[in-house]
């Protein structure tokens, strides 16, 4: 009795003070924090709640594909021939940049220099020690101790982990045919840790270690990165400038659904790990108001959520990339075929 | 205690040397069952006090009326998450509740030794240790793809299902202890069975299944991977249909506590404060209740 | 249905039956509760049933092997149960070996040693530790005790036992981060002591006090009261209760994911990050797709399993103590 009688308050408070949230979206966890702020921001503007839960790109993929929400999220771009087997359109959203974090007793943070084929090598069991001649041989003036590499990877599976492998089968072949790109993959040596928190949290305890997080999640917590050699040579610092130049210089009609890789992207500044994270939403939808919806808040993204971006250290697509998307729109109709964007 | 009192040195004992590596073996077991007490009493204060300390700074009025905020942004709580997992486990016991303590019930009393009874009671501890995931992934089978969409009665029945083993084991460990004789009592007087075990043996075991009922409280209530794919989560106030993501807090706190931004973290250690003191002062006060009915 | 009449154990005895109100409630109540106890065996048909047609194919793909190999390869979809398998009976034998002989000195302390006023809180606080949700004792297992058990367990461990034979293979921690196989087992341990504990105790206060205090009588000491008369009296409960620990210990999720290390690999070390089963699906599930949702899924079978051998063996014990 005391259950029910607690049961009905509870359902009447709600009921006072509730609204129903307008668009479900779920996916990819990169840009949950962003997505979250935009909906906080969407809704205090026109009063149209957006529930974006992270469950993962492989589970925002299947959620779109068993139609429990109106847009799924994803890291890794689906390929031209799976959005046409499925009747997907596909847009990137925003940008973030991936970076390696280092815990080496005596060198500073920045100060340490490594090259794609260097960080595939250590990933890969070939480079054991920190002061492993081809290390020193790009960082003349740092004292590197003679102590074994910990590298520490993302056990789950995450975008994060597919752009830096991503990156490392572009900056070695070895990698390429021996491991691959993927959201999970087979790492030959190394400890795992959940999420970003639980890379940085083993980086942080685990002395000699590398291992890779997310721009943001490394500069809100501080951490101490290494830099990376770009396809141009240079060695940019892991800055918002740094992300927008690999963006600059991308072509993002290459593939279908802008589906395309900002790794080592051309540019004197364009750092190396770079990627854009992606929507998926119906072409012709079974709810076209719920996709209407969606696309709604996302033009309204587009218009209004770069500063927001920034504040959380993402980075906004260049303005004709925008365009483009909005165009891609139109290929979104409703059952009698008219677009309903 | 009264054999420590002995005095070793009488000498007509032919036991003496006996006794007296029986008192060390003695002395010892007290010791270690002693250090052992207090060693788990220290994790309780100790888990209790990391979630004080860095949860404490984080609690605010806003806490309890504010929806959860952005990252980075000023103010914002917890509310809807709090509410929504009132919802979610409150349904979860509403539904596992009658059917545990039935089927416990069942075992117990009519079942008993029979060949089905030995096969529920064995297929139930089963269950019992089904990882919450693989229950969280039966229901997204069988309501979450075939309604389109996540719901709180989803979640609530992802919760329940995990409830109603841990309340059957309960309830008929409970009803075995009461003696048999009671229920000879009542059936001597004339009562059909089901009189029996609602007014005499159920009366009997009443402060045990409460306890029963209270475990599957605290098992539950702080669920997180079965809400992962059937209650989901929601940023904002959730449909009084339970349609939709319904927020709560363990995923909430899930989601946080990983998360890069201060403010997320900060309300990630206030919902661990807020729910595990809940869940404390829940069993307290239960305990309570049960003590004063006796 | 004839256990339903046989109520009592007196001899002879037949149940009268009226057409009566209470006859009518009777049978309603009988029905109702042997529905709800029919439930149970449907739920695990329910959830048996979406486990193997989910995790058909990848039995299917690779047959015994699929228990057996240790590859968890998602690049070219091959997937072996057996890392994950050793991951979760080492930690949940871990957990046993630390829990239950705190559970034990716990259920004596609270029935024979506690002072009378101390009984109660002391009681509450141990069984509150089952209050605490398993979320938080991942996150206080990550935050605040690992890097101490790093610190001051781990590293110095680890320079002790660097090229022993044996103990320097099976306690050697390469990285010593404080995650691994043996955090999770003590995590574990002082999740499963509450239910072990708390059900001991209600064992040893059920013996009646009799037996306990004859056995005084004669000069024995408390030791030998437990060893001798409690521990005997309520052997069949414990090992039930300790059952229900291990239960928890195998499919443990959260705490577990926060603290084992997640590696896919097979270490000879107990100190070496591992996964368990209950990890390995919490952290690739979300993610997985095809093949390797199906193998998932059949690691989730393979759990059931586990549970069904560790069931049949406590059975059996439990039928051998039944004889003493």
């Amino acid at each position: 009795m005391r259950k029910i009688l607690v049961l009905a308050a509870v359902a009447a408070g709600i009921a006072g003070s509730a609204q129903a949230a307008d668009i479900t979206g779920a996916g990819a966890t990169f840009p949950f924090p962003i997505y979250s702020k935009w909906a906080e921001a969407y809704k205090k503007e026109t009063g149209t709640g957006l529930n974006y839960q992270s469950i993962g790109s492989g589970g925002g993929i299947r959620q779109i594909k068993a139609k429990t929400v109106a847009f799924g999220a994803t890291d890794a771009p689906l390929k031209g021939e799976d959005l046409t087997k499925d009747g997907l359109i596909q847009f990137p959203t925003v940008m973030g940049g991936v970076v390696p974090a280092v815990n080496i007793a005596g060198v500073e943070p920045g100060k340490l220099k490594l090259s794609g084929e260097i960080i595939a090598q250590i990933y890969l069991g070939d480079i054991k020690k920190w002061n492993d001649p081809k290390i020193v041989a790009l960082n003349a003036g740092v004292t590197l101790p003679d102590a074994n590499i910990n590298p520490v990877y993302r056990s789950d599976g995450s975008g994060t982990t597919f752009v830096f492998t991503d990156y490392l089968a572009k900056a070695s072949a070895e990698w390429k045919s021996k491991i691959g790109a993927n959201q999970s993959v087979q790492w030959p040596v190394g400890i795992g840790g959940k999420g970003n928190e639980g890379v940085s949290a083993s980086v942080k305890q685990v002395a000699n270690s590398i291992g890779y997080v997310e721009y943001a999640y490394a500069k809100q917590n501080k951490l101490s990165h290494a830099l990376v050699k770009n396809a141009d040579g240079n060695f940019p610092a892991p800055e918002e400038k740094a992300f927008q130049a690999a963006a600059a210089n991308a072509n993002w009609q290459e593939q279908p659904g802008f589906g395309i890789s900002l790794n080592n992207q051309k540019g004197a500044d364009a750092w190396p790990i770079t990627s854009a994270t992606f929507i998926l939403v119906y072409a012709k939808p079974e709810k076209p108001e719920e996709t209407q919806a969606a696309l709604k808040f996302f033009d309204w993204v587009y218009k209004n959520g770069d500063k927001l971006a920034s504040e959380l250290d993402y980075v906004a697509l260049p303005a004709n990339v925008k365009d483009q998307v909005r165009s891609a729109w139109k290929g979104v109709t409703d059952t009698s075929g008219k677009p309903i964007f | 205690m009264t054999m420590t009192t002995t005095p070793r040195e009488l000498p007509h004992q032919p036991w003496g040397r006996v006794r007296q590596t029986r008192r060390t073996a003695d002395r010892m077991m007290k010791i270690i069952a002693t250090g052992f007490t207090f060693t788990a009493i220290f994790v309780l204060f100790w888990i209790l006090g990391m979630l004080v300390v860095k949860g404490i700074g984080g609690l605010s009025v806003a806490t309890f009326t504010a929806v959860t905020p952005g990252p980075g942004s000023e103010g914002g709580g917890i509310a809807n998450a709090i509410v929504g997992s009132f919802v979610l486990t409150f349904l979860g016991i509403a539904i596992a509740t009658p059917i545990g303590v039935l089927a416990g019930t069942w075992l117990a009393e009519y079942g008993r030794s029979s060949k089905l009874a030995n096969l529920i009671r064995f297929i139930n501890d089963i269950l019992l240790s089904a990882p919450s995931i693989l229950i969280g992934l039966f229901v997204y089978v069988i309501l979450v793809e075939p309604f389109r969409g996540y719901s709180g009665w989803a979640g609530g029945v992802a919760l329940g299902i995990i409830a109603i083993p841990v309340i059957v084991r309960t309830t008929e460990d409970m009803l075995n202890l009461v003696p048999g004789p009671l229920r000879e009592a009542g059936a001597a007087l004339g009562a059909p069975p089901s009189v029996v075990i609602t007014s005499v043996t159920w009366r009997a075991a009443k402060a045990g299944m409460v306890t029963g009922i209270l475990l599957a409280l605290a098992r539950i209530a702080g669920e997180t991977a079965p809400l992962l794919f059937t209650a989901l989560n929601n940023n904002f106030w959730f449909s009084p249909t339970l349609v939709g993501g319904v927020s709560n807090l363990p995923v909430t706190i899930y989601q946080f506590a990983s998360a890069p931004y201060e403010n997320w973290q900060q309300l990630a250690w206030a919902g661990s404060l807020i729910i595990t003191v809940s869940i404390l002062v829940l069993s307290i006060v239960a305990r309570r209740i049960v003590a004063g009915s006796k | 249905m004839t256990a339903a009449t046989d109520m009592t154990s007196i001899p002879g005895a037949t149940p009268i039956v009226r057409k009566t109100p209470k006859a009518t409630f009777d049978l309603v109540f009988r029905n109702a509760s042997f529905g709800a106890a029919l439930l149970v065996l449907v739920l695990l048909a329910g959830i048996m049933a979406s486990m193997v047609i989910g995790g058909w194919p990848a039995f299917r793909e690779f047959g015994l092997g699929f228990i057996t190999s240790s590859v968890w390869d998602t690049q070219n979809d091959q997937y072996g149960a057996w890392p994950a398998i050793v991951g979760t009976l080492s930690t949940a034998l871990i957990a046993l070996v630390i829990g239950v002989p705190l559970s034990l000195g716990i259920a004596v302390y609270l029935t024979q040693l506690a002072p009378g006023w101390f009984k109660k809180p002391v009681a509450t606080a141990v069984e509150l530790l089952a209050a605490v949700p398993s979320i938080i004792y991942g996150m206080w297992g990550l935050f605040v005790f690992v890097p101490l058990f790093a610190a001051y367990v781990q590293i110095p461990l680890s320079n002790i036992v660097e090229g022993l034979p044996i103990v320097g293979t099976v306690l050697y921690s390469r990285s010593p981060s404080g995650l691994g196989i043996f955090t999770a087992g003590i995590i574990l341990a002082f999740m499963i002591v509450p239910f072990i504990a708390s059900i001991t105790r209600d064992m040893l206060e059920q013996i009646p006090s009799v037996l306990r205090e004859s056995a005084y009588g004669i000069g024995a000491t408390t030791w030998e009261v437990v060893r001798h008369v409690l521990v005997p009296q309520a052997g069949v409960s414990i090992i039930g209760a300790v059952m229900l620990g291990l239960g928890r210990a195998l499919g443990e999720t959260m705490a577990v994911t926060f603290v084992v290390g997640n590696a896919n690999r097979l270490s000879a070390s107990i100190l070496d990050p591992g996964s368990t089963i209950a990890s390995r699906i919490a952290n690739e599930f979300n993610e997985a797709m095809g093949l390797q949702l199906n193998s998932l899924i059949a690691l989730g079978c393979i759990l059931f399993f586990v549970t069904f051998v560790v069931l049949v063996i406590a059975r059996l014990l439990v039928a051998r103590v039944k004889r003493y």
